[in-house]
């Protein structure tokens, strides 16, 4: 074997988190009534759409999420972890310039004092190693390579999509029963209760045509520009997408447990326990958040500084970092969804059903498993992908007070802090911000649309008021 | 209502020695003051004395809880815990690591914090009412399906890309107004814009959507089906009624924050350069000097512990209904 896995602490529980999701699914898929709500999520286009995006980013970050180190030559171990995203990513890391280049660019963006081969010293920017340098002549070829590189790129990303929308017709043939024809026109043609087919579709072949185009550039040239070091900046903006999504999903599996238990107990047996839990969670809240999250990231930072020789590599230290950072805004952020929980378990305890599986003798936490829970399920949903977003927008607000995740990760907030001082340059550098600030708006709005939706199809109050119009 | 209140100060004393256990726990017990001298003396080539030095000159060489060497009540007043945490509750919070009186500067740095923070609030507010009652006026209608889809993408926006796009586009391109700092008087305006517009900007998105939803609750209510039936304008329904009514939630979710203005706005303050007690809680973060970063959380907590109370206070004054008891 020429390289030997690495399973990162926030590996194991990312694929923990999977695991959980599956199952959650398979539940889903066996329950009637949360499968018409699911139903109802995805036959609204915007859901699907939102979805699609999620799960681009997902599968990004999934890929970001198996490590490895591999076996050079004289049989050691690489000192550098990899993951399946490095590898797909092929050259791109390791294509790195000197330093600052603009998107596409083939020529860096400073000046710098060259001597040419009969001895003169000019002052101009030099070409690239890397982006364009298979031009012969840039000036004139630079314009009609990227064209013919952006048509070809289109052309692929077409050719995948149709050749999908043949499959996934051909599959669909099966499951409905019907002919192509009918199956083509029940994928392409909007109707209201069905499940929104056009729109997964469309989101997926925009996302195709666009992986088509940027593959294609990426072959000559940096796409989004190098960074101050010369490294690819889309590199280490997809590499920013794990960061961001497991501090949007690893720090909610803190949170459930300490808010669904600590929630429900208070709102069902009432009297000290209520009192104190909601002591706890009133102390907790009256911290202010950034403070006691800067706290407690400056105690484990001290804790990794002094344990340094126990981390065998850089990136084991990066984990246990934001591991840590997970955990701490877990701990921190638990009292809005325990509160909100309490309060609802409180009126639904006086309920009939409850009274009667009271009067049966069923016993206390077997009510709250069986009866309780699952009627506070939907409050539970909707509250984790309305955190997700937030999560993901506050990774970059604590990377820029400086309790963030580790400076050598890859972090859209670690971008963005670096891009401050980008941005006072002459000739100013605002592709490294741009591009973080994109992928980190494609998926927090992606996000919000898909938390929107999940909303209305999940939270019986919204769609109750909403229907009331003059 | 005057017993209520007493009562509610009462809860206050719990909380706020929770959050110094709390504070004073991840300072000093889980991170000893040796890490500390060693932190701010650098970690290599560190002696024992070094650290014991460091640690008599900032007042930081008592034993944690109990200190063996006095006698009576001294071994428990005589401590580190008394020194650092139960002197806040008198407002005495010491020295910083630099030798500044940590009291002395929250009060020369609350005023900047409050002229940044209070047009903030203000202007905000008013905005995101506006904002709001203008989609449910709209409601149904195409408008209105744009106006939500606009939020949502507003709230998607990281609250630093409008900071960095504030300054870049109209401070440095546009030159319209100064890119940071702060001056004191009349001239505090022209520096107080630029902060202010971009965190009315930065907080239309989620403030705006939230405050839509009230009033669409609101405008689902018997009262508001009678004041039509009336035969009054949707326009008057909307402000007589609508307005007034959904004004409860909304205020009074408002009063909470009221009295953190105080203490601004960390990362605001911090990009402006306006020396207010968010930025000087940022820096004392990046410079670890738990010192400040202890008292300005228990300032917040202080704060918040009487914004709870305004909230109590201020459901009496809108809303005839409650009572007090």
């Amino acid at each position: 074997m020429n390289f030997q896995p690495l399973f990162l602490w926030t590996d194991i529980l990312v694929w923990l988190l999977v695991l959980a999701c599956l199952t959650f699914g398979w539940t889903v898929a066996r329950t009637p009534a949360l499968r018409s709500s699911w139903h109802a999520v995805l036959a609204r286009p915007m859901g699907m759409a939102s979805l699609v995006v999620l799960a681009v980013f997902v599968f990004i970050g999934l890929a970001d999420s198996l490590h490895y180190r591999a076996r050079l030559d004289n049989g050691q171990l690489d000192v550098e972890v990899r993951s399946l995203l490095d590898k797909a990513l092929g050259s791109l890391n390791e294509r790195s310039e000197r330093t600052y280049s603009a998107p596409l660019a083939t020529h860096a963006q400073a000046r710098e004092t060259i001597e040419k081969p009969d001895g003169r010293q000019v002052r101009e920017t030099p070409r690239l190693q890397h982006g364009g340098a298979h031009l012969a002549d840039p000036e004139k070829d630079w314009l009609a390579d990227v064209a013919v590189r952006t048509a070809t790129g289109l052309m692929w990303g077409a050719l995948v999509s149709l050749s999908l929308f043949m499959l996934l017709a051909l599959l669909m043939r099966a499951v409905w029963r019907c002919d192509l024809k009918t199956a083509f026109a029940r994928l392409w043609l909007p109707s209201p209760a069905a499940i929104a087919w056009r729109s997964l579709l469309m989101t997926g072949a925009l996302i195709l045509l666009a992986t088509g185009v940027i593959t294609s550039l990426a072959g000559g040239y940096h796409v989004l520009g190098t960074d101050k070091v010369g490294q690819d900046v889309l590199y280490q903006t997809l590499k920013s997408v794990r960061t961001g999504l497991v501090i949007g999903t690893l720090t909610t599996l803190v949170t459930l447990p300490l808010a669904i238990g600590l929630g429900l107990l208070a709102g069902y047996f009432r009297g000290w326990v209520d009192d104190v839990i909601q002591y706890v969670y009133t102390t907790l809240n009256s911290i202010p958040w950034v403070l006691l999250v800067a706290a407690a990231v400056l105690i484990v930072q001290v804790f990794i500084e002094q344990n340094e020789s126990s981390f065998s590599s850089v990136a084991e230290r990066a984990d246990v970092r934001l591991l840590a950072l997970c955990v701490i805004i877990g701990l921190t952020g638990w009292t809005g969804l325990a509160r909100l929980l309490r309060a609802e378990t409180l009126k639904l305890r006086e309920l009939d059903y409850v009274t009667a599986a009271r009067a049966f003798g069923v016993s206390g936490p077997r009510i709250l498993t069986r009866h309780i829970l699952p009627n506070v399920q939907h409050l539970i949903l909707i509250s984790i992908v309305m955190d997700f977003s937030g999560l993901v927008l506050a990774e970059a607000i604590l990377s820029y007070v400086g309790v963030g995740v580790d400076p050598v990760m890859n972090s859209w907030g670690n971008m963005i802090n670096a891009a401050r001082l980008e941005l006072a340059r002459e000739p100013v550098v605002w592709w490294p911000l741009v591009a973080a600030f994109s992928f980190m708006f494609a998926l927090v709005l992606a996000a919000n649309l898909f938390a929107d939706v999940v909303q209305d199809a999940f939270d019986p109050r919204v769609s109750k008021a909403a229907g009331d119009k003059p | 209502m005057i017993r209520y209140f007493l009562r509610r100060l009462l809860y206050a004393f719990p909380i706020l020695i929770g959050v110094n256990l709390i504070t004073f726990f991840l300072f000093f017990v889980v991170n000893t003051p040796d890490n500390m001298a060693r932190i701010h003396l650098g970690v290599k080539h560190v002696t024992p004395e070094a650290i014991e030095q460091w640690k008599a000159e900032h007042g930081y060489d008592k034993p944690l809880f109990f200190n063996p060497q006095q006698t009576g009540v001294q071994t428990v007043t005589d401590t580190l815990f008394v020194d650092r945490s139960v002197k806040l509750f008198a407002f005495q919070f010491g020295k910083a690591d630099d030798g500044r009186d940590i009291a002395r500067d929250i009060k020369t740095r609350m005023w900047p914090s409050l002229a940044i923070a209070l047009p903030v609030f203000v202007i905000g507010l008013l905005a995101n009412i506006t904002a709001a009652l203008l989609m449910v006026f709209y409601r149904g209608t195409r408008l209105e399906y744009a106006g939500v889809a606009g939020l949502i993408a507003l709230m998607s926006i990281s609250g630093l890309f409008y900071i960095i796009a504030g300054q870049y586009f109209i401070a440095k391109l546009w030159q319209w107004l100064p890119i940071s700092g702060f001056d004191g008087g009349i001239d505090a305006i022209k520096f107080i814009l630029l902060p202010a517009i971009v965190s009315v900007a930065a907080g239309i998105g989620s403030g705006a959507r939230w405050y839509r939803t009230i009033f669409i609750e609101e405008i689902g209510k018997d009262y508001v089906r009678t004041a039509r039936a009336k035969g009054l304008s949707e326009l008057r329904v909307l402000f007589r009624h609508v307005l007034k009514n959904g004004m409860i939630p909304i205020l009074t979710g408002a009063v909470v924050v009221l009295p953190l203005l105080f203490t601004g706005s960390l990362v605001t303050e911090s990009f402006f350069g306006i020396p207010g007690l968010g930025s000087y809680t940022i820096d004392a973060i990046r410079s670890q000097d738990f010192a400040i970063v202890q008292a300005m959380v228990f300032l917040g907590s202080v704060l918040y512990i009487v914004g709870l109370l305004l909230t109590d206070l201020s459901y009496t004054l809108v809303d005839p209904r409650v009572r007090l008891t």
